[in-house]
């Protein structure tokens, strides 16, 4: 169910970025829509495909997510991890995506490259309960400490497990 | 109970560390500005460590948004960046349609360019205001804030709503400009820059205030760059990066602009240029306004994409269908199957938001991505050295909004 309206941009060509990738890792699934250029890598090769990256250039790491799809009509993979890379010297931009799955979805912490890494990392470890390895500090970044559950998983409720009614009250004679 | 004769005797070994103080900074204090926490160790006056915790005010945003439509979540928008909801709202729905494909016409363009300008200079106004109420310069503060009333004025003029306005809509806004808030913004054009001009000559030497700021809170361009600082506090160490010129987005490639950078990478330096962008700002919005294209200000209902406007909706049957239509579940927007990524420069730097669309009209993953989580996170590299007062100068200057920090 695409938009036909905008194909134009999707016939552009596939960035030299993305050639030097797969020249690295061998063919990889990569598309264009509405002109943004995507790659996605298997999971890990994702550390050495960054890093190859950030040398071509791509020295901002904008961002770090997650998505959830399991109840996202034919998905392979529970997890979609999305790196979000920009050049600061050329303004391409391009988005890296990696695919984890249950039990342990586990993937390499991107930290030794970029510090912006840090947080997001934790966000969505906390989130989405995707553990990264080799991240200094993987803690809970939101939610507090004693949390069981990642919210943002799809099999989480929108009004939570009633962990907001089982919050410890502390009165003014114990604090 | 017997003490041990060893342990009685010798006295206990001091370490360095023994002498540190921890200071809790938040998350309830006045130059926290809002709901964060700093927990700082502390060696006399002087920060030996900061440890910066988030968290106080999540309210699980990005949950919501795969829970309303398109339409609905903008009102969450506005409560992200409380200060320039205006520049939420343009934010979420410019990615709302590009995910969905649309184009805006030239008049909502303009006029998206022209109030997203107008909530940068009311943000600026609150940060700059606010790094001189924590330095001790309250009058600067005054002058500031009796211009976002100004600015507020405009926009209750314009949509009925001072703070939250909730203002776009997918394919448009919820209400052109009238000849009255066309008279507003141009009102402001001319009393605004005198203001401004006042701001500059109370702080820009002010001994005070740059003995607080020069030099406090130093950030290189490799380490703004490595740490993802986008916005003023990126262009103050020297980084060039500007979505409005380098991508350009709504009317920003019509328009003459300069992109304003510091290669300081200091408090000062990140005050001087969040003062020359409102300088900038306003000649955006003066070349916005005087070259506003007529015509209609949203898509057209033949479209199906924007909701009608309700004189259509009442007096047309085209404008009954198209609202009924839109308003319906699963009769709405066309979504397709794909994921995109949108960002604006909000005052505070890069604003995006990674949407999933999964053929319904709400979002199956609405990623915000805030500026100030970044922002937040360097806290602790800039804050090594310093003594306890630069802690909030620096805190003010990088304008971190803890409901955007949290969503």
């Amino acid at each position: 169910m695409t938009n036909a309206s905008d194909t134009s941009t999707d016939t552009l060509p596939i960035s030299p970025h993305v050639a030097a990738v797969e020249q690295a890792c061998g063919p990889l699934e990569h598309s264009v829509y509405r002109g943004q250029q995507r790659v996605v890598v298997p999971a890990e090769k994702l550390l050495e495909t960054l890093a190859l990256l950030k040398d071509r250039g791509f020295d901002l790491l904008v961002d770090v997510s997650c998505v959830d799809y399991l109840e996202y009509r034919g998905a392979a993979h529970r997890y979609g991890l999305i790196y979000l890379l920009a050049s600061t010297a050329t303004n391409e931009r391009l988005t890296v995506r990696a695919f984890v799955d249950d039990p342990e979805p586990t993937v390499a912490s991107v930290v030794p490259l970029w510090k912006a890494a840090n947080w997001l990392e934790r966000e969505v470890w906390d989130m989405f309960g995707i553990r990264f390895t080799g991240h200094p500090d993987l803690r809970r970044l939101v939610m507090p400490e004693a949390f069981t559950a990642h919210p943002l998983r799809k099999d989480y409720p929108l009004q939570g497990r009633g962990e907001r009614h089982n919050f410890p009250v502390i009165t003014r004679d114990h604090s | 109970m017997s003490i041990a004769p060893a342990e009685h005797e010798t006295r206990p070994e001091t370490r360095s560390e023994d002498y540190l103080w921890t200071l809790n900074f938040g998350p309830q204090h006045p130059a926290t500005h809002t709901t964060l926490r700093l927990v700082l160790k502390l060696e006399g006056e002087r920060v030996v460590d900061a440890e910066p915790e988030m968290g106080y005010l999540h309210s699980g945003f990005e949950k919501i948004g795969e829970h309303l439509t398109f339409n609905q979540y903008v009102t969450v928008t506005d409560r992200m960046n409380y200060i320039s909801p205006m520049a939420n709202n343009v934010a979420w729905h410019h990615a709302v349609e590009t995910l969905l494909g649309i184009e805006l016409t030239p008049r909502g363009t303009y006029i998206r360019t022209i109030i997203a300008e107008l909530a940068r200079i009311s943000d600026h106004l609150l940060c700059n205001g606010a790094v001189g109420l924590d330095t001790g310069a309250f009058t600067f503060f005054l002058y500031g804030f009796y211009q976002r009333e100004v600015i507020y004025d405009i926009f209750e003029t314009l949509c009925g709503a001072r703070f939250t306005n909730s203002y776009t809509r997918v394919g448009g806004v919820s209400q052109d400009f009238t000849p009255l808030v066309i008279e507003k913004i141009r009102s402001f054009l001319k009393t605004f820059p005198k203001t401004l001009l006042d701001m500059e000559r109370l702080l820009n030497r002010n001994r005070i205030f740059v003995d607080r700021t020069k030099g406090v809170g130093l950030l290189t361009k490799e380490e703004a760059i490595n740490r993802g600082a986008t916005g003023p506090v990126a262009r103050a160490s020297g980084v060039t990066r500007d979505l409005r010129r380098d991508e350009p987005y709504l009317a920003y490639a019509d328009l003459d602009f300069q992109v304003c950078c510091a290669s300081a990478g200091d408090c000062y330096a990140r005050y001087l240029v969040r003062m020359q962008e409102m300088r900038e700002s306003l000649k955006i919005v003066e070349q916005a306004l005087e070259n506003l294209p007529e015509g209609p200000v949203n898509v057209g209902i033949d479209q199906r994409t924007s909701l009608p406007i309700k004189q259509q909706v009442y007096s047309t049957i085209e404008g009954t269908i198209s609202h009924f239509e839109l308003a319906m579940s699963n009769r709405g927007f066309e979504v397709p199957c794909e994921e995109t990524y949108a960002a604006i420069e909000a005052p505070n730097g890069e604003l995006g938001f990674y949407l999933v669309g999964d053929g319904d009209d709400r979002a199956y993953r609405a990623r915000c991505r805030p500026p100030s989580v970044q922002n937040f996170a360097m806290f602790p590299h800039l804050i090594r050295v310093p003594t306890l007062s630069d802690v909030v100068s620096e805190h003010g200057s990088l304008n971190i909004i803890a409901a955007e920090l949290d969503r």
